[in-house]
C-alpha cells in the first residue's frame, strides 16, 4: 500500500469513545487520586473491565490473529492494525490520565511478556483470566535495587528442584507497576500474576536470564512496599520480595536450558521492541493534554497562534506553541511508524527505540514549557498542568531511560554490538 | 489506513534519483561550490530523470500526474547528493508547477509544453525579497490593475537563473494578497542585476536580484486569470520542497559524520564507540526521521486535499529548518577540525543548513 496517513476507521471510532471515557472517568478524578496516593480507583477499574468485556477484549494486549478491532470478523484481507489500535488507545487514555491508564485491568506488561515469550499452552493457561468476571492484573518484575537498565546484573535466582520439578525463586524486585493489584487478594479483583526475571545460571550472564510466572497467593511472594512518587500516583509501584517461592516447571517462559548465546535474552528484549512505542504513545497522550490545555487558556485570553508566519514575525509564545506542535506531531508519527512495522512484521528495533527517545524528550519538554508559559496557572494545583508535568517525566525513565534507548539507537545505526558500544 | 511503503514506481524513481545524486551531484558539488559553476551537462542529466515531466499530464506534453508525496521523496533523495545542483535541476518547476496548480487552461496550454519539451530550459520564479522579515504572504512588491494590464513594482532577490530566463513568475501583493504574474524575458521595466547574489552557500547556483519598475503585463498573465490564484497550495508546495531538501542535506551530513566516526580513532577506539559521539548520532538520526515523517504526512495531506495541509506543510518546513541546522552543526562538530576544512563537505552542508529558514521559493514540488 502506498504512503498514507488516514487513521484506520476503527482507530478513529475508538479514539472518539475513549475521549468520553477520559473526560468522564479520568479527568474528573485526576486530582483526587493524585492527592490520595495508594487509594485504588475502583470505579475506573470496574468500568474499564466491563467496557472491555463488552467489546470482547479481555486485555489491551494485541490478539494473535485479530485485525485489531476485537469482536469484528475479518471478512476481507485487511492490513493488520492491532498494535496501531493499541497505541492509539493508550494515547487516548493517557490523554485522560496516564496514571489511570496504568490501572487499566488486563495484564499490562506481564501479559505482554507471556504473549511474546510464552508457548500456546502457556498463553491459554495464563491469559484466559483477563476475560473473566472480575478485573484482573498482571505485572512485570525486572528491576532490582542494583539493576535497572543493566538487566544482566539481575540477582534474582531460579533453581530447579529436580525432586519436585519446581522452580525455586529468590530475590527482591522493585518498581513493579501494578504489583500490588497483581498480588494482593482484593475481593473485587480476580487472581493475578507477576512475571519475574531471574537467572537460572549466574555464570552465563544474560544468556541465563529467564522469566517466570508467579501466581498471586503463591507462598513466599509478598509486596513489601508501595513507593511514593513524583507523578502517576494513582498507579501502584510495588517492591516485591520472593523467598523460596516454588512454581511449577512449566511456568518458565522460553527454554529451560542455557546455551552460551544470548538468543534467549534477545528474545526477551524483542518484547521491548513491541512495547516501547506503546509507552511512547502514553507519554504523548500526556503531552497532548498539556498542549491542548495551554491552547485553550491562550484562546480564552484572546491569543491566537498565527500559523504560516515566518519566525521573525512570531511572538515568543507563538514560537513555543508551534515548536511544540512540531514535536508532538512528529513524535506521534514515529510511534505510528514503529507500531505499523510491528503489525506488518518488519523488524523495528531502531524505529521502536527512536520513538521512545523522541517521546521521552517531547513529553518532558512540552509539559515543562506549558507550566512555564502558564506561569502561576501552570504551577498551581488548581489546574492539572503541574500534574502532567510530573506525570510526563516517567516516560523518559520507564521501559528504558532516554539514555538506554539512545544507546540502542546508536548500536543500530552504527552496526555495533553491546561490546563495541558500551 | 497508515502506510509507509513506497509504490514500485516511487522505488524505481528514487533509485534513479539516488544514483544521479550519489554519482553525479555529489561528485561535482565541491568544485561547483568553489568555482561558482555548475556544469550544464550535469543539470541536463538531472533534468532527464523527468521529475517535472512526470508530474505534468499528457494533455500538456508530460507523462504523468503530480504527486506531492513523490515530490518530497525525490527532492530528499536528490538533495542528499547536493543542494545547489538539486535547486538548479528543479528551477523550471518554479515556473511550471504553479501554472499546473493554479493556471488557467490557456496558461497551461501556452506554457507547460514549452517548459518540458526538450532539454532543461531556464524558466524561473521570483518570490523572495531582500528584507529581514520577508513573508511570502505579505509581499512588498505590488501589483495594481490599470485597464487591462497589471503594473508590477518592487525588488526581488535570490532569483535562480534570472539572467537567462525565458520567462518568470513574479509574486506580488495585489490588494494585500499574494498573486503570481507571468513576466516574459525582456519586459520593459524589468532589470536583472549584473552580478550574481553572494550568499553563504549555494555559490554554484546563479541567482540574481530582479527589479520591477512599472513592469506592465496583460491581465491574462495573472496566474488563474481574472479571479486569480489560491497561493496557499503553491506556498505549501514550496515549503515542502524546502523541508524535504533539508531532510536530504541533514541525512547527507549524518551519514558522512557517522562514517567518519566509525573510522576515526581516539584513545584506542573509534570515536563512534564513545557515547558522547554515539548519542549525538542517535539524536541526529531520530530528528531526521521525525522531520521526514512530518514532511511525508504534509505531502500526503496536500495530495489528498485535506483542509489542514497548508498548516501541516508550514509545520513540516519550520521543523525541518531547525532540524537541518542542528544536524549539520553536529556533523561538523563530530569531524572536529576536519569538519571546518572545506575538503570535507560537512561545512558546506552546515552553510546549507542555516539557509532553509530563508529558502522558501527556491524550489517547489
Amino acid at each position: 500500500m502506498p504512503i498514507e496517513f488516514d487513521p484506520p476507521k476503527p482507530i478513529v471510532q475508538t479514539q472518539f469513545v475513549l475521549k468520553t471515557v477520559a473526560e468522564e472517568m479520568m479527568r474528573s478524578k485526576s486530582r483526587y487520586y493524585d492527592e490520595h496516593e495508594h487509594e485504588i480507583p475502583w470505579d475506573y477499574i470496574e468500568f474499564m473491565h466491563t467496557a472491555m468485556k463488552a467489546m470482547g477484549a479481555g486485555s489491551l494486549a494485541p490478539k494473535e490473529k485479530g485485525n485489531g478491532h476485537e469482536g469484528e470478523e475479518q471478512k476481507e484481507k485487511r492490513p493488520p492494525i492491532a498494535y496501531q489500535s493499541l497505541a492509539a488507545q493508550i494515547e487516548a487514555l493517557a490523554w485522560g490520565d496516564v496514571g489511570f491508564y496504568l490501572c487499566t485491568p488486563g495484564g499490562g506488561l506481564g501479559a505482554a511478556a507471556v504473549q511474546a515469550a510464552g508457548t500456546p499452552e502457556q498463553r491459554a493457561k495464563f491469559l484466559a483470566r483477563f476475560a473473566g468476571e472480575k478485573p484482573t492484573f498482571a505485572a512485570m518484575c525486572m528491576t532490582e535495587a542494583g539493576a535497572g537498565s543493566d538487566t544482566a546484573s539481575i540477582r534474582a535466582r531460579a533453581v530447579l528442584d529436580e525432586k519436585t520439578n519446581e522452580w525455586v525463586l529468590n530475590g527482591e524486585k522493585i518498581f513493579v507497576t501494578a504489583g500490588d493489584k497483581s498480588l494482593t487478594p482484593y475481593e473485587k479483583l480476580g487472581k493475578g500474576f507477576i512475571v519475574v526475571w531471574a537467572s537460572i545460571d549466574p555464570s552465563a550472564g544474560r544468556a541465563g536470564m529467564r522469566a517466570f510466572v508467579v501466581e498471586a497467593g503463591t507462598p513466599g511472594v509478598r509486596v513489601t512496599k508501595l513507593e511514593h512518587k513524583l507523578g502517576i500516583r494513582v498507579s501502584d509501584t510495588a517492591a516485591i520480595s520472593l523467598v523460596d517461592v516454588r512454581v511449577p516447571f512449566d511456568h518458565i517462559l522460553g527454554s529451560p536450558t542455557v546455551e552460551k548465546t544470548t538468543t534467549g535474552f534477545k528474545g526477551a528484549m524483542a518484547t521491548f521492541d513491541a512495547t516501547r512505542p506503546l509507552v511512547a504513545a502514553s507519554g504523548l497522550g500526556v503531552a497532548r493534554a498539556a498542549l491542548e490545555f495551554l491552547k485553550e487558556k491562550l484562546a480564552e485570553n484572546g491569543i491566537q497562534i498565527r500559523y504560516g508566519l515566518p519566525r521573525q514575525k512570531l511572538t515568543a509564545i507563538e514560537r513555543d506553541v508551534i515548536d511544540m506542535d512540531i514535536m508532538l506531531k512528529s513524535a506521534w508519527l514515529m510511534v505510528i511508524k514503529a507500531v505499523w512495522m510491528a503489525d506488518n512484521k518488519h523488524p523495528n528495533a531502531l524505529e521502536s527505540s527512536m520513538s521512545k527517545v523522541k517521546a521521552g524528550d517531547v513529553g518532558t519538554k512540552i509539559t515543562q514549557k506549558v507550566v512555564e508559559i502558564l506561569g502561576p496557572l501552570g504551577y498551581s494545583r488548581e489546574f492539572l498542568a503541574e500534574k502532567w508535568f510530573r506525570d510526563a517525566k516517567i516516560t523518559d525513565i520507564y521501559e528504558g531511560t532516554g539514555q538506554i534507548n539512545r544507546l540502542v539507537v546508536a548500536r543500530q545505526i552504527l552496526g555495533y554490538s553491546g561490546a563495541e558500544l558500551r | 489506513m497508515y502506510s509507509f511503503e513506497l509504490t514500485e514506481e516511487q522505488q524505481m524513481l528514487i533509485e534513479a534519483v539516488g544514483k544521479y545524486a550519489g554519482n553525479d551531484l555529489r561528485a561535482a558539488a565541491h568544485d561547483a561550490e568553489e568555482n561558482h559553476d555548475l556544469p550544464k551537462k550535469l543539470i541536463s542529466k538531472g533534468w532527464e530523470l523527468g521529475l517535472l515531466q512526470a508530474s505534468i499530464p499528457e494533455a500538456y506534453g508530460g507523462f504523468g500526474e503530480r504527486s506531492a508525496v513523490t515530490g518530497v521523496l525525490a527532492v530528499e533523495e536528490m538533495a542528499f547528493g547536493d543542494l545547489a545542483g538539486t535547486l538548479a535541476v528543479m528551477t523550471p518547476s518554479l515556473f511550471a508547477t504553479p501554472i499546473l496548480l493554479a493556471g488557467t487552461e490557456e496558461q497551461k496550454q501556452a506554457y507547460l509544453p514549452k517548459v518540458i519539451e526538450g532539454d532543461w530550459a531556464p524558466y524561473t520564479a521570483a518570490l523572495i525579497e531582500y528584507a529581514f522579515d520577508f513573508d511570502p504572504l505579505a509581499l512588498r512588491t505590488t501589483a495594481t490593475l490599470a485597464g487591462d494590464e497589471y503594473v508590477l513594482n518592487g525588488e526581488k532577490a535570490f532569483v535562480p537563473f534570472a539572467k537567462e530566463a525565458e520567462a518568470m513568475i513574479v509574486y506580488a501583493s495585489l490588494e494585500g494578497k499574494t498573486q503570481g504574474f507571468i513576466v516574459p524575458k525582456g519586459a520593459a521595466g524589468l532589470t536583472i542585476g549584473d552580478e550574481r547574489e553572494k550568499l553563504m552557500s549555494l555559490n554554484a547556483l546563479p541567482m540574481y536580484r530582479v527589479k520591477l519598475d512599472n513592469v506592465k503585463v496583460p491581465a491574462s498573465n495573472r496566474l488563474g486569470g481574472a479571479s486569480g490564484m489560491d497561493f496557499e497550495p503553491v506556498l505549501a508546495s514550496m515549503r515542502l520542497a524546502a523541508a524535504s531538501a533539508a531532510v536530504g542535506v541533514a541525512n547527507a551530513a549524518f551519514e558522512y559524520s557517522k562514517n567518519y566516526a566509525k573510522e576515526r580513532e581516539a584513545f584506542g577506539v573509534k570515536i563512534a564507540q564513545k557515547q558522547a559521539i554515539a548519542f549525538m548520532l542517535a539524536e541526529m538520526r531520530t530528528e531526521i526521521e521525525a522531520s521526514r515523517l512530518l514532511t511525508w504526512e504534509a505531502a500526503w495531506k496536500l495530495d489528498a486535499g485535506k483542509d489542514n495541509a497548508f498548516t501541516e506543510a508550514y509545520l513540516a518546513y519550520m521543523g525541518a529548518a531547525d532540524m537541518a541546522m542542528m544536524v549539520t552543526d553536529r556533523a561538523v562538530q563530530i569531524l572536529g577540525g576536519h569538519g571546518y576544512i572545506r575538503e570535507h563537505p560537512v561545512e558546506m552542508w552546515m552553510r546549507n543548513g542555516r539557509g532553509f529558514a530563508t529558502f522558501t521559493g527556491l524550489a517547489i514540488i
